[in-house]
């Protein structure tokens, strides 16, 4: 139990990592990774909701009738993503107004219905879990490495997580490639990075 | 009236909503292989935002307002498009079976397509008046119908060209997008 348990977990991180061995969930990971932080801020958010929802489905996965599944996990999805985004105007409202209008849209995240439908739905609770914690986190990571990318070569600075902004490359020799930082940018770096992963073989 | 020409000029090409504003990338990559699909998709968007456009505003306006429930909006608006949706699909099956043959799959497909439910979300946060959220909406979704038809156009040459093993597919079809996203830069700065 305990090892299928840590497999659930642990595929997310690497085998399926969304959003580049799964391709679903492409417009936060372009549209919020201009820093290191509103990547992760963004990433820790799906990854509430889709804990939240796959344990919710899970629980109730006897009684919903397979007929009307998609609107009920729609609806328990919502009601999270409502969740999460006043929870995040109360506690870190700076992060709120950076994500802004990518919060409420976590609703439809192809990865949080898609999880819900292929996993939650058909396995007890506790793989659930694992899977919903796994594919949030590294969706976390390949947005804060995707925000890492475009922020340092964009603007020469590095964010640490709800930390101090840290400089990198020293702007007296370093002038910041704007254009990654801007939405062009992000629609290469992420097919670069996607071709860096197509290069390391996955088991 | 020329602040209406201002805002559809500004939603289709300043802000467009896939370059610009990356909202619904996901059908963006997905059915833009061939320009037939392209177009099924474009037409699909354009029919279902207007109508989701007009009614998430009645919905927001005399109904969340009203009661002040408007922390309930994003639960509200993803019921009405996906209920939307479904009953869009069942009336063109009945009536207008040819559109619908023409549309087929893509109409389900909307419902979990961002720029729906985004582009409602921004005309509440702009705060548009009924004739404006229309109007918006018609022209976020002629928008992602251009930049969806033009990226379908490139994408249908790529297949010719010889590209190199790990660029393929999604990889090479992101930075394609980069490149018309940048030739869609060019537009800032005209409203």
């Amino acid at each position: 139990m305990a090892k299928t348990l840590t497999q659930e977990f642990t595929k997310g991180l690497w085998q399926e990592i969304p959003p580049f061995r799964l391709v679903l969930g492409l417009c936060p990971a372009l549209g919020v990774t201009t820093t290191v932080q509103n990547g992760v801020g963004m990433g820790l958010a799906t990854t509430f909701v889709l804990v939240c929802a796959n344990l919710l489905v899970s629980v109730l996965r006897k009684v919903i009738p397979a007929k009307v599944r998609i609107a009920c996990f729609i609806v328990v999805i919502a009601t999270f993503v409502t969740l999460v985004g006043m929870l995040m105007q109360a506690f870190t409202y700076p992060l709120y107004g950076m994500l802004g209008i990518f919060i409420p849209l976590i609703v439809v995240n192809c990865i949080v219905l898609g999880r819900a439908e292929a996993f939650a739905y058909k396995n007890p609770v506790l793989p659930s879990i694992a899977d919903g914690l796994g594919i949030g986190l590294g969706f976390t990571m390949a947005l804060g490495a995707l925000g890492a990318v475009r922020e340092v070569i964009g603007t020469g600075c590095f964010t640490v997580p709800f930390g101090p902004t840290l400089t990198i490359l020293s702007a007296d020799w370093y002038t910041p490639f704007a254009f990654m930082v801007q939405a062009p940018g992000a629609f290469i770096g992420l097919g670069l990075m996607l071709c860096l992963m197509n290069l390391v073989p996955s088991k | 009236m020329g602040d209406i020409i201002v805002l559809i000029i500004s939603c289709i090409f300043v802000n467009n909503i896939l370059l610009a504003q990356f909202l619904g990338n996901c059908p963006f990559l997905g059915t833009s292989k061939k320009l037939e699909t392209a177009l099924g998709m474009a037409m699909a968007v354009i029919f279902v935002l207007v109508m989701a456009g007009a009614i998430t505003w009645i919905v927001q306006y005399f109904i969340l307002d009203k009661f002040k429930l408007e922390y309930l909006q994003t639960i509200a608006f993803i019921l009405v498009i996906a209920s939307l949706v479904q009953f869009v699909e069942m009336f063109l099956k009945k009536s207008i079976p040819g559109l619908y043959a023409g549309l087929g799959i893509f109409l389900p497909l909307i419902t979990t397509n961002c720029a729906v439910f985004g582009v409602c979300i921004i005309n509440m946060k702009e705060g548009y008046g009924f004739l404006e959220t229309l109007v918006s909406s018609f022209a976020y979704a002629a928008g992602f119908g251009l930049a969806l038809i033009l990226f379908a156009g490139v994408r249908e040459r790529i297949i010719l060209a010889r590209v190199p093993k790990p660029l393929q597919d999604t990889s090479i079809g992101l930075i394609t997008a980069g490149v018309l996203a940048l030739a869609f830069m060019g537009f800032k700065g005209m409203v």
